[in-house]
């Protein structure tokens, strides 16, 4: 069980930041660049000291500023995989698995033994004596991970661990690390500005904005509940803040947002509710539908944007403020011949709307 | 293009090849003149002159041992500055830099001033038996002092170029800073290094003014190369140009070869290496 409460103060910036992980398990803390998400693995490293903060895992404590506890990175059973991996490009891709070993002061027959291992388990054997250099990306990042957890750490780290493969490597990756995930035995702190692979990997996430943790939760009451804009934005949904103006059969309820009325299939209790619509449950028209979807809103369009990796799906952000997107296939933007600044009507079903409180 | 421009471009084209082809002849016509003055034979002649063996011999052992004390003691310093900030580390940088730019003879002067009998620890160091002025001691002592900037210098920038990511990660792996220095700061600035011990072999090698103000011009014991091509333009012309030509023949071999290897101040600009770019 990792517990983690931080404060640090950078200039303009403030990191007040509490974590809870548990064993077996992946925390994803998921954030936009500057949100402080890869310094709060750099604390949890020890290669930062923050001001003021406590980090215990399990019965050990690594920090704790009050009492004046501070166990620097090299005390610490992490394993760390930094961005761009930082591979030491000197060494093999063996030297690079066995360096931890070497430095905790295993033997050479063990370290190699070890890293044999490691690198079979990783499928790395035919490139033990490659330099970092001479190794695709994937494979980098395989060495990155063998060598984070050579020395079998209770935490270990991952920042960024897929932005640095092209788009069709990161494809494989990202299948093969959920696997190596899954099977281990440790705390995994994952961080990544990619809300798909917060959702992939986190048993639970957590949302970094500005500093702080913006919500917690698993990844169903994330994408059923956000409790932010930016929550709402970061996951890719449409969230509008709507107060209940008419409650129907059974659990319907209309709701008054400031894109006019939305019905809802089913809702929580209260008054004042959030609305959840998923874009890909949105159709757009040139006219106005009169289609059996209940809900119709209408705006100009503010921009289109073409979905990576390959842009056969297409968001587009309806205006104005607050912006509702739909997100269709390129095909259908083409069809409907839809560019910016175009009056389009966006309809979806009540079924597809979540309100809660 | 007005006519003011074609000839500023004309005129500035030829102004440059004319000052750079000056340059070239100004370096290279006198060291035409050695090479031109010595031939093969004279070469091997001057070779067997038992004169010139000692001084050659003493020359290479004096700039070699010298560059050994300046690695023992230059790359602790190096680490330091490179790593560490402390009150007075400017002043310190300055010291280290200073005997690059202070004239050899007063270095000699100053070495005097500190390990000479009447110098300030002159006195304690007779008392203990050790000789520095005017002994091959003193020799090696005077090359370290003017040549231990070039290493320090070099050594000190490739340390300090070494990305923080990599130390990181280290120290991630249970690596303490010493072991983390010895197993990844200092193979990665190895190339940084030898050329700090190439410059400063070099200039050990070429050292003059404080070795002759500190340690004198003894045959055998203190007259290096570079003293004895001073003292033969008095008497022979041919053995000073064999030696010269011996001088200069070994410091364009180093040159050439950190170039070569891409090391060092004098290797071409070229393209940071990336480490490793994993691909995007």
């Amino acid at each position: 069980m990792l517990r983690a409460a931080l404060k640090h103060r950078l200039g303009e910036f403030a990191l007040d930041c509490d974590l809870e992980a548990e064993a077996r398990a992946t925390l994803v803390v998921v954030g936009e660049s500057g949100s402080g998400k890869s310094s709060v693995l750099r604390y949890l490293a020890g290669l930062l000291r923050p001001d003021q903060g406590r980090i215990d895992l399990g019965s050990d404590c690594w920090c704790d500023t009050e009492r004046g506890i501070w166990i620097p990175a090299h005390g610490r059973e992490v394993g760390y995989v930094p961005q761009d991996y930082a591979l030491f490009p000197h060494l093999s891709a063996a030297d690079n698995i066995g360096f931890g070993l070497r430095a905790a002061g295993f033997a050479r027959s063990e370290v190699r033994r070890r890293t044999d291992a490691l690198l079979e388990r990783f499928e790395l054997t035919a490139f033990g004596q490659q330099r970092p250099s001479q190794l695709s990306g994937g494979q980098q990042q395989r060495v990155a991970l063998a060598r984070a957890l050579a020395l079998e750490p209770v935490l270990l780290l991952l920042d960024e661990p897929l932005s640095a493969l092209d788009v069709e490597t990161r494809h494989v990756v990202r299948t093969e690390l959920k696997r190596v995930l899954t099977g281990l035995s440790c705390i995994t702190v994952f961080v990544t500005h990619a809300p798909m692979e917060a959702l992939l990997f986190g048993d639970r996430i957590a949302v970094m904005e500005k500093g702080k943790v913006v919500q917690t939760g698993d990844r169903l009451s994330l994408l059923r509940e956000p409790r932010s804009r930016y929550v709402a934005t970061l996951l890719g949904l449409n969230l509008l803040a709507g107060r209940v103006v008419h409650r129907g059969q059974g659990s319907e309820v209309t709701l008054a947002t400031p894109r006019g009325p939305i019905t809802a299939a089913e809702s929580g209790a209260g008054d004042e509710l959030f609305v959840v619509v998923s874009p890909d449950q949105v159709t757009l028209s040139l006219d106005e539908p009169g289609t059996s979807a209940r809900n119709v809103l209408s705006g100009e369009i503010a921009e289109i944007l073409p979905e990576p990796p390959y842009g056969e799906r297409v968001r587009v952000v309806i205006g104005p403020a607050p912006v509702f997107v739909a997100e269709v296939t390129a095909a259908a933007v083409a069809q409907l011949g839809l560019a910016v600044g175009q009056r389009v009507y966006a309809a979806f079903k009540a079924t597809s709307v979540a309100a809660y409180a | 293009m007005t006519r003011r421009s074609s000839w500023l471009e004309a005129g500035g084209r030829i102004g440059t090849l004319v000052l750079a082809a000056l340059l070239g002849a100004l370096l290279a016509l006198p060291l035409a003149g050695i090479v031109l003055r010595v031939t093969p034979s004279a070469l091997l002649q001057q070779l067997a002159e038992p004169t010139v063996r000692q001084s050659l011999w003493l020359s290479l052992e004096t700039s070699l041992a010298a560059t050994v004390v300046s690695l023992v003691l230059g790359l602790p310093m190096a680490a330091l500055l490179a790593t560490r900030e402390f009150p007075g580390k400017r002043a310190v940088e300055v010291l280290m830099d200073l005997p690059m730019v202070i004239p050899p003879t007063v270095a000699g002067f100053a070495l005097l001033m500190a390990f000479g009998r009447a110098g300030l620890l002159g006195k304690s160091f007779s008392a203990l038996g050790i000789t520095l002025p005017f002994t091959t001691a003193g020799v090696v002592v005077a090359q370290v002092f003017m040549s231990v900037p070039f290493l320090v210098g070099a050594a000190r920038a490739g340390f300090a170029a070494v990305e923080p990511r990599y130390l990181d990660a280290a120290a991630t792996l249970r690596a303490g800073e010493v072991y983390g220095f010895l197993r990844v700061r200092l193979p990665l600035a190895l190339p940084s290094v030898i050329a700090g011990i190439g410059m400063c072999w070099a200039r050990a090698l070429g050292e003059f003014g404080a070795t002759i103000t500190f340690a004198g011009n003894m045959a055998g014991s203190t007259r290096t190369v570079p003293l004895d091509v001073y003292l033969l333009l008095q008497e022979n012309l041919d053995s000073a140009a064999t030696l010269s030509l011996i001088l200069v023949v070994m410091a364009a071999v180093l040159l050439a070869g950190m170039r070569q290897a891409g090391l060092g101040l004098f290797a071409p600009p070229r393209a940071p290496r990336s480490a490793q770019a994993p691909a995007r």
